[in-house]
């Protein structure tokens, strides 16, 4: 074999092991929730056991009692109702604002865009002391209203970003076209620029929503009362009773709350990793 | 009529159409950004207090207790290991990562999904499934180290329980949360890149090193630098981490800025230390800013 082979056949080598060995230990911790989500508690709570099979046989007992005595259940619907009406609110925001800005002429618009995305980057654990005192005091404390408050603030800039960049690739020539058959120039962007829109609009839909199921600390900070938890409190904090972790339920409810959210993220990936690059990749 | 006063009002109708569609995404972010920024500000030289009616001007008194606690020092310096470290595994790692999966092959949808599984799902449930690998007792790490005779039975260390440790677990799950969404930036970036140019540099008798650092490397710039500035924010500023994994233990080994300001402002009820604290948040991300604008007009320009 020449030399050149052989060198083509270990770089292949090294780079099939980097892959392997990256994904296994990405990966891990979800092989991990989904076999103590199966595992019965004295399998689990048994040190010389080989945690890696199952030594007693597979039971359903957590998935049952995460579904049956907890409320689990609460905690998916609670954060199912805020995303959506967090998703509606960022639309109704985010679409016109996005539209108003790719339209708007010169370096301005550029500059007004960058800075809204910067906006992103203030973190909720610079603003949460000072909102907790303002939920406070707009009586919205211990209510889920607090985080549809809140969390558009937290989606429309990068929104704005992500649409921006999706309305200024439709050629204008569309709108004036529809103005001169008589629509406003409002008209035209309801009619003829959203509706072609819909792709970025889907984005935006499911960047927001994951974001209202990712996010933790003003979920933590605003809301105490455990009927009126997001999954992604209630699970950490509410599925320990005292010292007493459970710990297969917890994982079970890990596992159910990631991997749909993970699948639906995956299809759009692309389209946030481009809004991520701030235009350094074109 | 006329033509140009006709000009003149397409000019101007469509941008009062483009203020009132504007508007309400700036008053947003005014309303919900900007203003709590400046109670933060103010609160900080207050005496604010969860309960309490009426606040007070306090001076520079919150910022001089706080300098003087271990606790806050401890704060400061944790964020700046955990950042740095995190940052350079994850630019290691997903360097290493993003050049093995940029060449398509078979099944790559599915270990991309896979990768990526970290960065995507709700990080507070990532780190409870952390919580329960490092677990005292029943640690799978654990169990390996014992079956392989690296420690004995139940001598093995206690991974979130010990300082060291502690911190080393932090930065870990840091580092694993983060490093998919690395590896699709600099896949993205990678995808941008001509190849003609290295190609080209190829034929003129440039080695593989010279290629690497002189041109591939400096190409790649922007799009690491990206990466960088988003994962030093995503990890200087993140509370749920250290929060679920240690709560800023053992004996504040592992406080960061963000768990010391909610301990101190929410659990604590002392708004106004709290927001003092959170404010050394700021120059980090006023940097941060800096050089993403710096980058986003470079992209501009060219």
């Amino acid at each position: 074999m020449s030399a050149a082979g052989a060198r083509r056949i270990e770089a292949k080598a090294v780079r099939v092991l980097v892959l392997v060995s990256f994904t296994v230990l990405l990966a891990f911790p979800f092989f991990w929730m989904l076999i103590a989500a199966f595992k019965q508690n004295l399998d689990l709570y048994t040190v010389e056991n080989n945690p890696f099979k199952f030594n007693l046989p597979p039971t359903l007992d957590h998935v049952r009692f995460l579904f049956g005595q907890t409320r689990f259940v609460r905690w998916l619907g609670n954060t199912a109702f805020v995303g959506v009406i967090v998703v509606a609110i960022t639309l109704l925001v985010a679409v016109p604002a996005a539209y108003a800005l790719a339209r708007l002429t010169g370096r301005w618009g550029e500059r007004l865009g960058i800075a809204i995305f910067l906006t992103y980057l203030i973190p909720p654990t610079l603003l949460f002391i000072p909102l907790s005192r303002v939920i406070g005091i707009l009586g919205l404390q211990d209510s889920l209203f607090s985080l549809v408050v809140v969390y558009p603030s937290m989606t429309i800039p990068f929104s704005i970003w992500l649409l921006m960049g999706f309305f200024k690739s439709i050629p204008r020539e569309l709108e004036d076209a529809a103005m001169v058959d008589g629509l406003t120039r409002f008209g035209a962007f309801l009619r003829m620029v959203v509706p072609i829109s819909l792709s970025g609009i889907l984005t935006v839909v499911i960047f927001t929503f994951t974001l209202v199921t990712q996010e933790f600390v003003y979920a933590l900070t605003f809301i105490s009362p455990e009927a009126r938890q997001m999954v992604g409190v209630g699970v950490p904090i509410f599925l320990v009773r005292g010292d007493v972790y459970y710990w297969g339920a917890l994982m079970a409810a890990c596992l159910v709350a990631s991997l749909p959210i993970g699948i639906v993220y995956n299809l759009f990936l692309d389209r946030f990793i481009a809004g991520f690059t701030v235009g350094s990749v074109k | 009529m006329s033509a140009p006063a006709r000009k003149a009002s397409a000019a101007r109708s469509p941008s009062a159409l483009g203020i009132a569609m504007f508007a309400p995404a700036v008053l947003y972010i005014v309303l919900l950004i900007g203003a709590p920024f400046a109670l933060a500000i103010l609160y900080a030289f207050s005496d604010a207090r969860i309960g309490a009616t009426s606040i007070h001007f306090a001076g520079l008194e919150n910022f001089r207790s706080i300098l003087q606690s271990p606790s806050f020092r401890m704060a400061v310096k944790n964020s700046i290991v955990f950042t740095v470290c995190a940052q350079v595994i994850i630019i290691v790692c997903s360097g290493m990562l993003s050049i093995a999966l940029e060449k398509p092959f078979r099944g790559r949808g599915f270990v991309r999904f896979l990768i990526l599984l970290p960065w995507v799902a709700p990080v507070s449930l990532g780190t409870i499934g952390w919580k329960w690998i490092l677990d005292s007792i029943y640690s799978v790490i654990t169990w390996v180290l014992v079956s392989l005779h690296f420690y004995k039975p139940y001598s093995a260390p206690m991974w979130l329980g010990q300082p060291h440790l502690a911190m080393a677990s932090v930065i870990l799950v840091h580092c694993w949360r983060l490093i998919p969404f690395s590896t699709v930036i600099m896949l993205a970036g990678m995808s941008a890149i001509s190849r003609e140019i290295p190609e080209a540099a190829a034929i003129d008798g440039a080695g593989f090193w010279r290629t690497t650092f002189q041109i591939n490397l400096p190409m790649m710039t922007p799009i690491v630098s990206v990466a960088v500035l988003f994962g030093t924010v995503f990890t200087f500023t993140d509370m749920t981490v250290v929060y679920i994994l240690t709560a800023g233990g053992p004996f504040d080994s592992t406080q960061t800025i963000p768990t010391l300001a909610f301990a101190t402002g929410i659990a604590g009820s002392d708004l106004a230390a709290g927001a003092a604290i959170s404010l050394f948040l700021v120059p980090v991300l006023v940097v941060v800013a800096y050089l993403m604008l710096r980058i986003a007009h470079r992209a501009e320009v060219v």
